[in-house]
Order: structure tokens, then C-alpha cells, then sequence
């Protein structure tokens, strides 16, 4: 039995290896553009519908022309689990995959980590929706087609100090996390420099208990409870707040514009205002063609949360798609160095808006955040006024 | 020495200059992101701190938890005390605090001060601790790696720590340099000289009077007690060098990933390197090296197609999808645990002579006659 | 005074309320390692299981029939568990049981995360138990106010069963001298499988309760409850089940009083959240340094 077991597992492991060895083979034919996105972790929800809008449009644009020649192109998917010491093998993933160019990811602090094995591999990388300066700063490979955390913090505190009121905030973010601690840091600068007080904790990993937070919120005299943490702890932030009856607006960033949290608002009687890069119905083509899209297929329906609401992060992985294959034509050429050369002057209109690199770090020059707030009774979201800085 | 010694210690020198060799070949044919080399690099660095908790557990009998603890520890102080002062000032790294430690080391440096500051909280945290016995001690070492977790996500060590942000741009193995050039070394073999040297010196201080001592101390408290062994003296040493050298593979681990931070070090890594250890077999340092090549492969790379939708030339997108490869992996494991309850090498070392009566396996195993 | 009650309750309550849920789960853990000494990782994700198990029944079946059901399952799934990975080693050494189940925990995690895809599981409102309440002036759920009598009466049965019955008496034999009972004609293996059980019984009711609070289900969320439920049972002496009651309840209230460390104490309350999981740690330890068997375990002799 033993002997029988052990040379079952020896098989197994030959073969195994034999075929992970050959995995390696490259079609020079086909264009590859690597996803770096999580599918499971606190972000898997936010990275699924990031990377079904990169899917949509390559459902919508499969081929892309370089010279006279038309290539087909294959999206070559990684996970980085959400997990930033995960992030650098799904990183190399993509590298040995031959991709031209990797998009995302969702999440600043994967972004990071899984950077220095693009920077080492050469190949450029354009993050989608991870708003840390971090990410590009310092670096010449690492792209973004996002407004950054400074410009997102800014706006979020002045909403919370001229448009609600509030003279005392709550900030709440995760321990360790780059992108909530980083827009919880720029909102407070702001937020104290307009003349307004601040109350900011942290919760641990794995945490799943907030009544304490909420009940430091409301002891502490807070008007509004800020917390652009990831949708997972946001469920049980939206869920708790309820219970224990939290009595003030909570305000969150661009992970918060997602479907995850209107079926937790539903229902309820809590106050959600977020900042968010697309609004639903700015463009009625993309919205509808999409929703008829995820549709079509139970799996894509179940990675958009159950479903057909277009995210703000499914809009945005559609651009960074095109905007890619844009780079790419310009570049004319396969080659990733080409490519990275390329992205600097590229330059589209998504369906987010126009999109230009600024030659300093390579971010994107953005000047409008879109706020909505959600409706508790048709588990929807209503827009309210961008707004545009100069 | 007799003429068969000899000729044993020229043929381990032989075969390591081998395997030495061919990582030095593999460096410059296959590409730098390859997958092999971060089978190998990682292999290696889990077969140093795997090695290092052999020390305690196989041969001293010390049922310790707090590899993790220890490699965060060294992963920190090897980050803080390499990253140029120049990344330290500008807002790259430190962005919310500003660093207070004003100077920089090359990497040799940072790897001896990440030992030494894991081995000098060994010594204190062993102080209380290692009077527990068994499971207690078990738990009171997982319980003090949860609280330098903790500490090491403080705000309020922010310009030491970074608070619990990522700390990056220090010499990685892209930055590392040959001593007092500009030419960069190669990554791998740095992991493997590194490692070789520390499981070297682990092997030496096993063979020697210490050594016994310890498997003395593993075999019965009592009994070497009458014979005059200091328990404690003994358990503390045992343990502040263990701890020295898992805090040298968590400076490698930090090299390693370009990026640490100090919640990857959770109670589940010190798990994965028990796994480790006791699939390679309780007490054997060759078994420890050959299961943590074999358990970073399979788990990195060989079953990665599980992952992508694609395994053994068969195509299954719905099967195959994200977290299989974890399932396979974690079933695996199992089975191995449960039907080869001794490990790979039980308590046994590699050598030739065993070698040749696996001749089939020797193919894969090579690369660990490195003892 | 009124005013600082008023406003801290909450804390209290909630601290209650996990205190009471690690409690149960940390009964499983006492009972197996007072009966193996064995140290079963593999608790916490059985109690993440019966979770996630709720929430696939009841998304096709009414409340009456699922709850029922996830209690039956999660025996079952400790059954198994016992008969598949605990078993077989019995002979073995004792680190080999506790690799398999260190090696079990990886499993059922990495089976959670296969079967959800890695996102967060919504978790069934459970009628009557997942409504507010307002009690003293702080809203909470029912579930806050029940767990805690619920915890000690089952507590009490428990102890009548261990005192009064036929299998309660051949575990106590067990746990006492695991090889004479074997000699006296005690049927070991059935013993241990009920202690299994058990402790899987009161692992699916404490999931009941703490994801009616805590209403999403993750892969890992079985981790952190499990770890601090098991130094709960260290801490009130591993082996007693009073201790590891007191215990919980201890932690739980305490974990929750640093968390509010800034309204209770009216310190500035900077940074000490970091210290919510760690202090768990640091009070375990002084305990064992000080009484290394626990505040009621009991004094174990070497034989030379």
C-alpha cells in the first residue's frame, strides 16, 4: 500500500515537472498582456470585476495591429492573492509568460511588492486603480491611468468638512495596508489643515469584530466615520454599524464603489457616500453592452458579485486594456522596452475620460472624482456631483 | 585521519563544488525571472531556517514556535540597516515618519546584525520561557513571535519600522554587489553561499561537544542532568543560535522578495517550516534541505498549472482554477503525513552509499549533498 | 459614573458576547488535549467550516432544517477528521499528530478557499437572533445577550455529562492514564471520537453565534477565534473545562477593553488597537511564567 502510495506520488511529481518545464513555450504570433490582479483575499472581489472589464474589452477588441499586421491578443492571468509577499512569484508568473506589457493591480501594496520583479524583467506595468504614490513614484516601469491617494484625500476631506459639516472625523484604517492607510493619511492633512479634528485607529489582520471601533466613533463625538478599507472589512463595518446603531455618514474612497457594498447597505438604515473614478450611466453604450455581457455567462456574473451593476474598477480595467493596445500599436512592436518607451505619450478616450500620462512618474492627469451615495431601498447607487479640481 | 574519512570529506567537497558550480552555470543561461531560480532561492532560504529549527527541535528537543518571530526580526534589521540613507530621507519609503536611523551597511553587515539582533531577543525572550516544558513552551513561543508582530506594526516605532508599511529599496538581490565592486552578484548563488556557510557552521556545532549535549538533552532531561549538563545554559544556547540563523534567513527572505513587511509573518509560516521539517524527517539536517526544495517546487512550481487552468497538457479552466493548486498542494501534504509519519530521511543523513540504493531519486536530490 | 457606564457598555457587552464564543470553541480544544494531549490546530477551521456550511444550506433551505444541519455536519466533519487523520497515528509519535493537524487546518482553508473562490461569504441574518436591541441605552444584537447564557448552560450539561454518565466517566478515566483505561476494557477509540464530537457540536454552535455577529465568512476566519480560544485554554489550565470557560471570557472582555482603551481610560488611543491580538499573548505568557500549568490545569510529575 505504502510502496504502491509513494510511487503514485513519484509519478505525479515526474510528470509534473516534466510539463511545468514546458510551459514556457511562446507563440510569436500572439501579443500577451498579463493581468495582475487578486482573486481571492480581502481585495478578490474588487480585482474579479477589475479584471472582468479588462476581459470585456478584450472580448470586444481581441487583435491589435502593429505595423500592417494584424496579432491576436491573450490575456495571461495571475493572482496575486491580495497578498503582498505573494505578489512577486505572481509577479514572475507573468514575466516568464513572455507578457509585453501587465496590467493592474487592484490594491496599492501588491502593486509595490510585485514591482521590483517587473523593474528587473523590463517589462512595463500600468496599475489600473491603485491610487498610493508609491506605486509609480521613483520608478520609470511602473505606469497608472488613476487619480493618486493626495488628489483622492483632498477631495474626500473637503466633501467631509464643507459639504457635511463635520468639524471631528473618525478614520479608520487597515494595519499594514499601503491603500487605506495612505488615503487615510492624505485626508487628514487636508482634513486638519481646514481646521477640523481627528480620531484615527487601525484594526489588525483578521479582525472581524468593529463594535469596538464603532463605539470609539460615537464615544469620541464624531460626525462622520471614515474608512476606505477594503470591501471585505466593509461588509462587516456596514453590518455592525447597523446593530449598533451608528448615527453618522460614513465616507469611504474608490474600494467602496463596489455591488459587495450595496448588498450589505440594502436594507439597512446606514449613510454611505464614496468617491469613485466612473459612475453608472456615463456611458450607456459601454454600461449596457457589458451588462449583457457578464449576463451571458454564470461564472462572469459570479466574479461581478452576483450581479450586472457596472463597478467603477470594471470601467477602468476596460481603458487600461485599450489604453495598453493603444501603447502597444504606437510602439509597433511586441517587445516589452519597446512598449515602456511607448506608454510615456500614449494617449486615449475610455470611457472613464481622457487619459494622459504626466512625464514625471508616468500617473495619469485627472482632475474629476465622481461621489455617490448609496440607496438603501433599491440596493443602487445615486450620483451625486462630481467634482472637478484645476 | 584515516584514508576512508578522507576520501568521504573529498568527495562531500567535490559534490558541493558541483552544485555550486552548476547554479553558477544555470545564472548565466537561463533568464534572470526564471521560475527555477525562485525554487532555488527560496528553497535555499527555507532550507537554512528549516535547518535552524531542526536544531531545536530534532536535536535538542526544544518544541519551539517561533521561527517566524525570529525571521521577521532579522528580515527588519537587514531592510533597516542596508537601505541607503538616501532612500531613508526621501519620501520613497518612510512617506508618514521620518527614519531615525542615520546610516546604511552593505549587505554582509546587515546579514550579521540580522542574526545578532534575532539571537540577542532570543536570549531575553528564552530567559522566562525556556523553564516551560513541552507544549507550554510551544505556545509561549508562538505567542512571543504574535507580539513582535505586533510591536513591529506600532505607530510609534514608525521611523524605525515604517509602522506596518512596506519597507523596500534596500539591498535585495537585484541591489547586492561583489565586495568593494560595482558588479552585481549573482542573486542565486548568494542565497546558496549564505546558506551553505550557516548550515555548515550548524553541521560543525552538531558534531561537536555542544551537540552531544543537546541529543544528550533531547534523549532524557534527567538523565544528562546527572551528568552534569547545565540544562539551561544548554537550552539557551541551542535556542539564541538557532534563533541567530533563522534571523540570517528571514535578512535572506527580505533580499529575496525586494519587499518585507511584518504581516507576512504569521503563525502559519513557522507551521509551513515544521511541515517542512518533519516531512524531511525529525533530527536529519539533509532530510530538512531536501524537503524544503521539494516543498517550495511543488508548491511554487510544479503544480502551478493547477492554478492557470491548465495541468499535465490537460485543459480545464473550471476545474483548474485559482486555489487548486493550494488544495492539491494541502492534500498531498496530508498524505504524506499520514503514511510517512518518519519523513523522508527519518533520522538518518544523506550519503553516498544510501544514495546509490536510491538511484532513482539521487537525480533530484543532488543538489542537497551539500552536507 | 451613570454616564461612563452609559457610554462604555458597549465594550463590555461585545467582550461578553466573544468572550462566550471563544469559550465554546476553546472546550473543544481542552477536551481533546486533556484526552491526546494533543493540540488540534485544526479546531478553528472546523468552526470556520460549519460557517461556511451555513451558508451554502441556507441559501436553499429554510432556517428550521439548516441550522439542525450544520450542527449534524460539523459532527460529522470532527468525525472524520478524527477517523482520517488522528487515527491512523496513534502509535505514533506525538509531533506526528500534531503536524497532521496542522496539516488538516491547511486543508480545510484551502478547501474554503477553493469552494468560495477566496471572497468573503455573506452570512445568513438569523431571525430573532440577528435583531437589534437597545439595552441600558447601547444597541446591539439579540445574539450578544443570549450567547453568554447560552455558553453557560451548555457548559453546565456539558459538566453533568462528564460527572454523571457512562461515557463521561470513561473519559475521565481516559484523560487520567490513557493505557490502564485501555487495560480496564474502556473502548478508547469511541471515547475520543465522542470527544471529537463534542467539541465539533460546540464549535457549530459558537459559529452560529459569531457569524451571526460577524456575518461574512472567509477562508481564515476561522484562525484568529481559534488561536485565542486555544490560549484561552492554556491560560485557564489546559484539560479543565471551567478554566477554559474563565478563560474565554477573560480574553474576550479584555481584548475588547483595549480596543476602547481610549474612551474607557480616556487615554489618547493612538496605536494600542495594534496590541488587541498581542496582548492575548502577553497575558498567556506572564500566566505560564508565573503558574505554568495554568490558572486551574493540573501539576504534571516527570517520571524518571
Amino acid at each position: 500500500m505504502k510502496k504502491r502510495l509513494l510511487f503514485v506520488l513519484m509519478l505525479l511529481l515526474t510528470a509534473a515537472l516534466l510539463f511545468a518545464g514546458g510551459s514556457g513555450e511562446s507563440d510569436s504570433n500572439v501579443v500577451k498582456i498579463g493581468v495582475f490582479e487578486p482573486a481571492s483575499g480581502d481585495n478578490g472581489a474588487g480585482g474579479k470585476q477589475e479584471t472582468l472589464g479588462i476581459q470585456y474589452a478584450n472580448y470586444l477588441t481581441p487583435t491589435v495591429t502593429i505595423g500592417d499586421t494584424e496579432y491576436p491578443v491573450e490575456l495571461v492571468l495571475a493572482d496575486n492573492e491580495s497578498s503582498n509577499d505573494r505578489a512577486a512569484t505572481a509577479a514572475a508568473t507573468l514575466v516568464n509568460a513572455d507578457v509585453s506589457v501587465v496590467l493592474g493591480s487592484y490594491g496599492s501594496g501588491v502593486s509595490i511588492a510585485g514591482s521590483d520583479t517587473f523593474r528587473i524583467a523590463g517589462v512595463p506595468a500600468i496599475g489600473i486603480t491603485c491610487t498610493n504614490p508609491q506605486v509609480t513614484e521613483g520608478n520609470t516601469h511602473y505606469f497608472r491611468i488613476c487619480y493618486l491617494d493626495p488628489f483622492q484625500g483632498t477631495v474626500l476631506a473637503n466633501y467631509a468638512y464643507n459639504t457635511l459639516g463635520a468639524k471631528k472625523v473618525y478614520c479608520l484604517a487597515k494595519l499594514g495596508d499601503d491603500y487605506s492607510g495612505g488615503l487615510v493619511n492624505y485626508f487628514i492633512e487636508r482634513f486638519e489643515e481646514l481646521g477640523g479634528e481627528v480620531v484615527s485607529e487601525t484594526f489588525p489582520d483578521g479582525n472581524s469584530d468593529f463594535t469596538s471601533y464603532i463605539a470609539n466613533a460615537k464615544n469620541s463625538g464624531c460626525e462622520v466615520f471614515f474608512s476606505p478599507v477594503s470591501t471585505e472589512a466593509a461588509q462587516l463595518i456596514i453590518n455592525q454599524a447597523q446593530s449598533q446603531n451608528l448615527g453618522m455618514p460614513i465616507l469611504a474612497g474608490d474600494t467602496w464603489d463596489s455591488n459587495v457594498i450595496l448588498q450589505a447597505a440594502k436594507g439597512t438604515s446606514v449613510d454611505i457616500t464614496v468617491t469613485t473614478f466612473y459612475p453608472e450611466g456615463a456611458d450607456p453604450e459601454f454600461d449596457e453592452g457589458f451588462k449583457e455581457w457578464v449576463n451571458a455567462d454564470a461564472t462572469r456574473l459570479a466574479n461581478n458579485g452576483g450581479d450586472d451593476t457596472v463597478a467603477a474598477v470594471t470601467a477602468m480595467g476596460f481603458d487600461a486594456y485599450n489604453f495598453a493596445l493603444q501603447a502597444i500599436s504606437n510602439a509597433g512592436s511586441t517587445d516589452p522596452g519597446d512598449v515602456m518607451e511607448a506608454i510615456w505619450d500614449t494617449e486615449t478616450d475610455g470611457v472613464t475620460g481622457h487619459i494622459a500620462l504626466d512625464d514625471v512618474n508616468g500617473d495619469a492627469i485627472r482632475n474629476t472624482v465622481y461621489v455617490k451615495h448609496a440607496n438603501t431601498e433599491t440596493g443602487g447607487w445615486d450620483a451625486l456631483p462630481a467634482v472637478v479640481v484645476d | 585521519m584515516d584514508r576512508a574519512k578522507k576520501n568521504h570529506l573529498i568527495r562531500i567537497f567535490v559534490a558541493i563544488a558541483v552544485v555550486y558550480l552548476a547554479v553558477l552555470v544555470l545564472e548565466f543561461t537561463l533568464r534572470p525571472t526564471s521560475i527555477l531560480f525562485t525554487v532555488l532561492r527560496k528553497g535555499a532560504i527555507y532550507s537554512l531556517v528549516a535547518v535552524s529549527m531542526n536544531l531545536l527541535n530534532g536535536f535538542t528537543g526544544l518544541f519551539s514556535l517561533g521561527q517566524a518571530g525570529f525571521m521577521l526580526l532579522g528580515a527588519y534589521t537587514y531592510a533597516i540597516f542596508t537601505m541607503p540613507v538616501s532612500v531613508k530621507e526621501s519620501e520613497r519609503v518612510y512617506r508618514y515618519y521620518e527614519c531615525i536611523v542615520g546610516f546604511d551597511t552593505g549587505s554582509f553587515v546587515g546579514l550579521i546584525a540580522a542574526g545578532l539582533v534575532a539571537a540577542f531577543f532570543a536570549f531575553l525572550i528564552g530567559l522566562p520561557v525556556l523553564r516551560l516544558k513541552s507544549d507550554y513552551l510551544a505556545i509561549a513561543t508562538l505567542g512571543f513571535a504574535e507580539i513582535i508582530r505586533a510591536i513591529f506594526q506600532w505607530d510609534v516605532l514608525g521611523p524605525l519600522t515604517n509602522g506596518a508599511n512596506l519597507l523596500r529599496e534596500y539591498k535585495d538581490l537585484s541591489r547586492i554587489t561583489l565586495p568593494f565592486t560595482d558588479i552585481p552578484f549573482p542573486p542565486t548563488l548568494f542565497v546558496f553561499i549564505v546558506a551553505g556557510v550557516c548550515i555548515l557552521l550548524i553541521v560543525l556545532l552538531i558534531n561537536s561537544s555542544f551537540g552531544r549535549a543537546f541529543k544528550a538533552i533531547r534523549d532524557d532531561e534527567t538523565a544528562a542532568e546527572a551528568m552534569g549538563i547545565n540544562l539551561f545554559k544548554h537550552k539557551e544556547l541551542s535556542f539564541v543560535i538557532s534563533s541567530f540563523f533563522a534571523g540570517v534567513s528571514g535578512a535572506l527572505l527580505a533580499a529575496f522578495q525586494y519587499t518585507v513587511q511584518a504581516q507576512q509573518f504569521e503563525s502559519m509560516m513557522t507551521y509551513e517550516i515544521l511541515l517542512i521539517v518533519v516531512i524531511g524527517g525529525i533530527g536529519s539536517i539533509s532530510g530538512s534541505c531536501i524537503a524544503s526544495f521539494l516543498y517550495i517546487a511543488l508548491s511554487e512550481w510544479w503544480l502551478r498549472g493547477l492554478d492557470m487552468g491548465k495541468f499535465l497538457g490537460i485543459s480545464a479552466p473550471d476545474l483548474f482554477r485559482s486555489g487548486f493548486r493550494r488544495l492539491v498542494f494541502s492534500v498531498i501534504i496530508m498524505v504524506i503525513v499520514l503514511f510517512f509519519s518518519k519523513g523522508i530521511m527519518g533520522d538518518k543523513e544523506l550519503s553516498f552509499e544510501r544514495m546509490k540504493a536510491f538511484v532513482k531519486r539521487a537525480g533530484r536530490k543532488k543538489k542537497e549533498t551539500a552536507k | 459614573m451613570a454616564e461612563f457606564f452609559h457610554q462604555n457598555l458597549s465594550y463590555f457587552l461585545s467582550g461578553i458576547s466573544v468572550g462566550g464564543q471563544y469559550a465554546l470553541i476553546a472546550i473543544g480544544y481542552t477536551m481533546v488535549y486533556g484526552i491526546l494531549r494533543l493540540i488540534n490546530f485544526a479546531h478553528g477551521d472546523v468552526f470556520m467550516c460549519a460557517g461556511l456550511i451555513m451558508v451554502y444550506l441556507s441559501a436553499s433551505l429554510p432556517f428550521v432544517i439548516s441550522v439542525p444541519l450544520v450542527l449534524v455536519f460539523t459532527v460529522a466533519l470532527g468525525f472524520i477528521i478524527e477517523r482520517v487523520a488522528y487515527r491512523p497515528l496513534r502509535s505514533a509519535p506525538r509531533m506526528s499528530v500534531m503536524i497532521s493537524a496542522i496539516g488538516v487546518s491547511y486543508l480545510l482553508q484551502n478547501a474554503a478557499l477553493y469552494f468560495t473562490g477566496g471572497l468573503a461569504k455573506v452570512y445568513p441574518a438569523l431571525p430573532w437572533l440577528s435583531d437589534s436591541v437597545v439595552i441600558f441605552g447601547a444597541s446591539t444584537r439579540m445574539v450578544t445577550i443570549v450567547t453568554p447564557f447560552l455558553t453557560v448552560v451548555l457548559v453546565i450539561l456539558l459538566t453533568l455529562l462528564i460527572k454523571h454518565t457512562k461515557i463521561g466517566m470513561a473519559m475521565r478515566a481516559v484523560s487520567r492514564d490513557f493505557e490502564t483505561s485501555q487495560l480496564m476494557g474502556i473502548r478508547i477509540n469511541r471515547v475520543i471520537s465522542i470527544t471529537f464530537m463534542i467539541g465539533s457540536l460546540l464549535a457549530a454552535v459558537a459559529s452560529l453565534l459569531y457569524f451571526t455577529n460577524y456575518a461574512s465568512v472567509t477562508p481564515t476566519s476561522g484562525s484568529m477565534p481559534g488561536l485565542k480560544a486555544f490560549v484561552a485554554a492554556v491560560f485557564g489550565g489546559i484539560g479543565s473545562i471551567p478554566g477554559a470557560v474563565i478563560g474565554a471570557f477573560i480574553i474576550g472582555i479584555c481584548e475588547n477593553i483595549i480596543k476602547g482603551g481610549a474612551s474607557i481610560f480616556g487615554i489618547p488611543g493612538s496605536g494600542w488597537t495594534t496590541f488587541s491580538d498581542a496582548f492575548t499573548f502577553a497575558f498567556l505568557i506572564v500566566i505560564l511564567v508565573v503558574k505554568p500549568t495554568g490558572l486551574f490545569g493540573e501539576k504534571s510529575v516527570d517520571k524518571v
